[in-house]
């Protein structure tokens, strides 16, 4: 079998937090009654007038300089028609030849290594509303339902060069996309509401070829796992067809998460026609180098830049790297960080403990369902340096702190928790070990270091883990070893 | 002739048009005759001259984003010629 190589490149919708609506004043909000939020304008009345919402525009804007996108000065609407029924006018609102970005790009990292992965266009369109079947599938169903809401909410469509060459590449870029579109705040980027939406085109061509293969687009990819898994089925299937002599149809295909494959969605064999022209009804934006800076200022700090941050104080990269792709965890290392001068350690607690119960929660940090304030996981660290918690406490206090968001310290004294660091009492618990255990000191004299470790554990096991561990071993080695 | 009768059908049922076979002759007929007043306007020399787009001489008509009341559902569905669930009732649709 030959060797192949896996293209990918992603196109990426991301609906935007507007309030209301791209060409009309109707609310944008999630999950309200069916056809609530809507007028003559998003219900495709005759008659009815498209008007522009400023906040698209620069929503469109931030998320290019974001992006490392060229700004179009110039921007028009086209009509891209089709017959479908999720819009009720029969075309899309959208830019065709002259999108708003050109030319941007992520950097990203896998494997250690870093990659720039280009970004082709971001464009405005408008969503369109959703349909839901009467069956389980649409081929089973008689009839369908739309729900107009979601028709005309402002989308900026993401599409990026085919540079990925491997499904970890495209999740990484698909992370860091999400990443920089939750800092610059243009959308609110939840995949499973719909909020953002990737599409993959997929081909694999011979090792040494100098012509990319036949693609195949794969829809409905509602997270990063199925984007991978999505890939590397499509990647296993395009293989086998080629290496069976068969060749690859350009189609597209949608993910069947529950069995794990792609599947012909058997769309007719002639490609699409949308026919676009310039939107009529639509007058052309001018945006000006001052309009533009405006935006700039908007613009916040972003995950590469509060990663050199992270560095700077000392923060390992391989935990900035996970601190800064997820921003509320960001925001909240941040938080901490007003608590503790010890951000390592902060950056371990967030990484460890505290992401294992948001994982196990399936929650993000800012849940109502993990109690614990920035503050108080600062406050955890500080009892730790201090000496007052050995590593081992401190989890059974951060395990309280988990049920109340109870202060650290109160916890440490309400629970009687604190480290014994008295030197004269531990003095006394070490002569008493070294006098209850003549066995292990004589192994000790005798050259096995490691019975130091079963004296230390006798007076840990003593103290229910509250003698201050390094002090103890301190102290043993000075009386043994005279 | 530029446009054949086999485009005709094509433009035809990309615009869910029925034209039935005694009115194709006609169809393509007019379609060539718009096609070649295009020809017309395509000798005009139009070296540096920026295409238009919208002929109003108009830039940045845009609104605040601001939530303004649209039509009530009831209304909204009066137009439905069928309903199900609060929604429109459409046929199947596969593309």
């Amino acid at each position: 079998m030959k060797n192949y190589i896996t293209v990918v490149g992603l196109e990426v919708h991301a609906e935007l937090k507007t309030k209301t609506k791209a060409f009309c004043s109707c609310s944008t909000e999630f999950g309200a009654e069916p056809n609530t939020h809507v007028c003559p304008v998003c219900l495709g009345m005759p008659g009815a007038l498209p008007v522009l919402n400023r906040k698209v525009v620069e929503y469109a804007v931030l998320a290019g300089l974001a992006l490392n996108c060229e700004i179009q000065k110039f921007n028009k609407f086209d009509r891209k028609n089709y017959f479908y029924p999720d819009l009720a006018k029969n075309y899309q609102i959208s830019q065709w030849d002259q999108p708003i970005c050109l030319n941007g790009h992520i950097d990203i990292k896998v494997g250690g290594e870093k990659k720039r992965i280009g970004i082709t266009r971001i464009h405005m369109e408008e969503d369109a509303g959703k349909l839901v079947h009467s069956g389980l599938t649409i081929s089973t169903s008689d009839f369908s339902a739309v729900d107009y809401n979601r028709a005309g909410v402002p989308l900026i469509e993401i599409v990026s060069e085919p540079d990925m060459r491997s499904a970890q590449e495209a999740r990484a870029y698909m992370e860091q996309l999400k990443a920089i579109l939750e800092y610059t705040d243009v959308s609110d980027c939840k995949m499973q509401e719909g909020s953002l939406r990737c599409d993959a085109n997929i081909s694999v061509m011979p090792e040494g070829a100098t012509e990319f293969g036949t693609r195949a687009e794969i829809k409905n990819l509602n997270s990063f796992r199925a984007l991978e898994r999505a890939i590397e089925y499509e990647t296993e299937r395009q293989i086998e067809l080629l290496e069976d002599g068969g060749h690859v149809v350009q189609e597209t295909r949608t993910w069947d998460d529950i069995n794990g494959v792609t599947l012909s969605m058997r769309s007719k064999e002639e490609a699409h026609d949308y026919r676009y022209f310039p939107e009529p009804d639509l007058v052309p934006i001018s945006l000006d180098d001052a309009w533009i800076g405006k935006i700039r200022e908007g613009l916040p700090e972003l995950p590469a830049q509060r990663k050199e941050r992270l560095l700077a104080e000392d923060v390992p990269e391989e935990s900035a790297d996970l601190i800064v792709s997820n921003k509320k965890m960001a925001d909240y290392f941040d938080e901490g960080a007003k608590g503790t001068k010890n951000l390592k350690a902060l950056a371990n607690w967030l990484l460890g403990d505290v992401s294992a119960f948001l994982n196990a929660e399936g929650v993000e940090i800012d849940d109502p369902a993990f109690k614990i304030t920035p503050d108080h996981v600062a406050g955890l660290v500080n009892l730790i340096d201090k000496g007052v918690l050995s590593s081992k406490l401190a989890k059974t206090v951060f395990a309280e702190m988990l049920k109340d968001n109870e202060a650290p310290e109160a916890l440490v004294k309400k629970l009687g928790l604190e480290q014994v660091s008295d030197a004269g009492e531990l003095a006394r618990m070490v002569d008493g070990v070294i006098a209850a255990n003549p066995q292990s000191v004589a192994d000790f004299k005798a050259g096995k270091k490691k019975a130091i470790g079963f004296l230390v554990g006798q007076i840990m096991k003593e103290t229910h883990g509250k003698a201050n561990p390094g002090m103890v071993n301190k102290m043993l080695m000075e009386k043994l070893s005279r | 002739m530029k446009v054949t009768e086999k485009d005709v059908r094509y433009i035809a049922e990309l615009s869910r048009l029925e034209i039935s076979e005694e009115e194709m002759p006609m169809f393509t007929e007019q379609f060539n005759q718009i096609l070649e007043y295009a020809d017309i306007l395509e000798k005009v020399d139009t070296t540096g001259i920026e295409p238009t787009f919208s002929i109003l001489p108009l830039y940045n008509v845009m609104r605040e984003d601001e939530v303004k009341p649209g039509v009530s559902h009831e209304e909204a569905m009066e137009n439905a010629p069928a309903v199900h669930n609060d929604g429109f009732k459409v046929p199947r649709v596969i593309e």
